[in-house]
């Protein structure tokens, strides 16, 4: 489903403090599983999630969704790709502070310009299939970080997107809250969804519903 | 309603109201022109060149008879000391922009 | 709904959520803009409807009036002179006009002390004005008591007021009959203010002057049209003073706005991230922030507007009337006819709204067009 041929990632690029954060990866994720790359901090991970997810382009390489060139498409065309086909969760959750957790769900669909109500109705039974239909009114900085997180879920989820993508979405959870999160993880995949985690905690690559795990050391594939 | 829709009506009502501002404007200039006529007919009637807005000085109070100088006329130095003397620029006729012949025929220097 | 409407429903409905966020500093913005507003606004709505007024009203001042000058002061005007206008063709009547100045120390005001040309007064009746009857408690059938210049003093009984509508024009007028004038002032028969000419033809009134200063070089015409070009420029002119007045409150503002509207804060810039990071495009952003600086200036505009119309032309400019008043006793009492110009309005729309708004855009575009993938970093 995504392909990756020789992707090559620099930042400060031309600089004294040049440096480059991956090094020549080729990789194949398939579709409707669920993908870990596993690695100690450093190692290039999240620089290769925000490639594969249109969030950066690649330095040199070609990444390929599906049969389209992502690598080479200008910022408007990359920005409606990752719209309509990535969900991202974040470490930090990165809700919007001060505004409702309904609101923070909607927000990814804001540009589509769909009709409101129709909006209004997808978000409340993402929130409801997540158990936090009570909190929908809620401002996000009163909820708890297991609930800060199925809300960054909900909103991962609200243009339907085939793909998610979750970089450490452990590393603010305790252990119960971890296994919950893999449950979801599982759920998804079941209901047809690609995953692709970054992670360096057991709890996430050494879960049943991971189909492959991807080592990663020094900004290149190890082994995998 | 929605919050997007309580302030477009927000906007809606005070573009209104602010259209209304003319509606008022114009209605009241009719009501108001007998008023306007009794002022103008007074001003024909007494031969008047004057607003009365300000009263406190020659210069101000028939601000388009005066000339450059009457207020300074007690003294060449003197200050203005009237508060709307310096709100009020001297009359129109001492400015160039009055034909230039008419300055020059004229043996009075304003 | 088409889609780039919900679109933009959508977008004011998130600026909408983030600017109740900070309600208070909000609010208070916008207080603090709406005053601006409302101060220049009301300048502008005053003085327009007054320079209205003044032109409506006075274009029935005499075409020309001839004053005579002596050592540089204006003086009187003699009978000899006012014959030798009738020899200035286009001249349809010419008239001595009697008027001067008193100052009532009772009240420390100034009169004006008026023979009108073509009014029957009784020698010892007074016609005044309704500033005069205000400040000093009469009504018709009362006595005012003047010191003429012999020191004698000299009482009038008010036979009548002027139209108390006609204020702005007459709110200080003592109207006295010829011979009471003459011995009040001491000025001789024959001897006149300056004199007031009708001219027929409204072209000829240049060159009607032009004769009278050759002929007469001891006089200067002051012609109609410069008259009301006089009220046209001064409160033009008057504008601008309150204008540098407001400058100072104007200025700090504008400090005060472009801090806000400018400065991102390190948590803005975050947000601006996490929206591009879920898929909002770059023009989205400034969209948003478009709709920021013009709800926040619209609003202002609009409520600032609405407030100087309601204080110039429903409480007659109440806020003003101590600046305009200045020493002055005697101060009409009037009405302003409302008059909105509405190229004036637009300009005011363009300098209250226009800044703001883009003071709002500009510094979004750089923190708009760096790299959504810095929220993953």
């Amino acid at each position: 489903m995504i392909e990756l041929v020789d992707v090559r990632k620099a930042f400060n690029q031309g600089r004294p403090n040049e440096f480059w954060a991956i090094r020549g990866v080729s990789l194949t994720v398939d579709a409707n599983r669920v993908t870990v790359l596993k690695g100690p901090s450093g190692s290039g991970k999240t620089t290769l999630l925000s490639m594969i997810g249109c969030l950066s382009r690649p330095t040199a390489g070609r990444i390929l969704f599906e049969t389209q060139l992502l690598s080479g498409l200008p910022e408007r065309f990359l920005t409606a790709v990752r719209r309509g086909t990535f969900g991202f969760i974040f470490q930090q959750f990165n809700l919007i502070k001060g505004v409702t957790v309904l609101e923070n769900v909607m927000l990814p669909a804001y540009p589509l310009g769909g009709p409101r109500r129709r909006l209004e109705a997808r978000a409340h039974d993402l929130l409801a299939q997540f158990g936090l239909a009570a909190k929908a009114g809620y401002r996000v900085e009163w909820l708890s970080g297991g609930e800060a997180q199925r809300t960054a879920i909900c909103r991962a989820l609200v243009n339907d997107p085939r793909v998610l993508v979750a970089d450490e979405p452990t590393a603010n959870l305790d252990t119960q809250l971890s296994r919950d999160f893999m449950g979801i993880v599982g759920d998804l995949r079941a209901a047809g969804k690609t995953v692709l985690l970054s992670s360096h905690d057991p709890e996430v690559y050494d879960s049943p519903v991971v189909d492959r795990v991807v080592e990663m050391r020094d900004g290149r594939l190890a082994g995998g | 309603m929605s919050r997007t829709d309580r302030f477009l009506w927000l906007m809606a009502v005070l573009a209104l109201a602010t259209a209304l501002t003319f509606v008022d404007a114009t209605l009241r200039s009719h009501e108001a022109s007998p008023r306007l006529a009794t002022s103008a007919a007074l001003v024909q009637e007494l031969g008047l060149t004057d607003l009365a807005l300000f009263t406190e000085a020659r210069y101000t109070r028939h601000l388009s008879q005066a000339d450059l100088h009457t207020a300074f006329q007690d003294h060449p130095l003197a200050f203005e000391h009237f508060p709307s003397g310096s709100l009020l620029a001297p009359p129109a006729h001492l400015f160039p922009t009055r034909h230039a012949d008419l300055a020059a025929a004229t043996e009075v220097p304003d | 709904m088409p889609i780039w409407l919900q679109r933009q429903k959508y977008l004011i409905d998130f600026t909408l959520a983030s600017l109740l966020r900070r309600r208070a500093k909000n609010l208070g913005l916008l207080l603090v803009y709406a005053l601006i507003v409302f101060a220049l606004a009301s300048v502008m709505l005053y003085t327009h409807a007054l320079r209205h007024e003044a032109a409506h009203v006075l274009a029935g001042a005499p075409e020309i009036v001839l004053q005579r000058m002596v050592a540089g002061r204006h003086d009187l005007i003699g009978e000899e002179h006012i014959a030798r206008i009738g020899q200035v063709r286009g001249v349809q009547t010419k008239a001595g006009r009697l008027w001067g100045y008193f100052y009532d120390p009772a009240v420390k005001a100034n009169y004006t002390l008026m023979v009108p040309p073509d009014r029957e007064i009784a020698p010892g009746d007074a016609i005044i004005g309704a500033g005069i009857a205000r400040t000093r408690g009469l009504s018709a059938g009362d006595y005012l008591t003047l010191r003429g210049s012999d020191g004698k003093a000299h009482t009038l009984r008010v036979a009548g007021l002027l139209d108390a509508r006609s204020e702005l024009v007459s709110s200080d007028l003592v109207l006295v009959a010829e011979p009471f004038f003459r011995a009040f002032f001491g000025i001789p028969a024959g001897q006149y203010t300056d004199v007031a000419l009708r001219v027929r033809n409204a072209q000829e009134v240049r060159k009607v002057a032009e004769k009278l200063t050759l002929l007469l070089p001891d006089t200067r015409p002051i012609l109609r049209d410069e008259v009301l070009r006089t009220y046209d420029a001064i409160f033009n002119w008057r504008q601008g003073v309150v204008a540098v007045l407001l400058l100072g409150a104007i200025l700090a503002f504008v400090v005060f706005a472009w801090d806000k509207a400018s400065g991102l804060s390190a948590e803005e810039r975050r947000e601006i991230g996490i929206l591009k990071a879920i898929g909002w495009e770059t023009s989205d952003v400034i969209r948003m922030k478009f709709w920021e600086g013009a709800i926040v200036s619209l609003t202002a505009f609009l409520l600032g507007y609405l407030a100087a119309y309601a204080h110039v032309f429903l409480a007659d400019a109440a806020l003003f009337e101590p600046v305009l008043k200045g020493w002055a006793v005697l101060y009409p009492r009037f009405a302003l006819v409302p008059t909105v110009d509405g190229l004036q309005l637009a300009t005011l729309f363009f300098f209250t709204v226009f800044p703001y708004t883009v003071a709002t855009i500009v510094p979004i575009w750089r923190a708009a067009i760096t790299d959504p993938d810095t929220v993953m970093r």
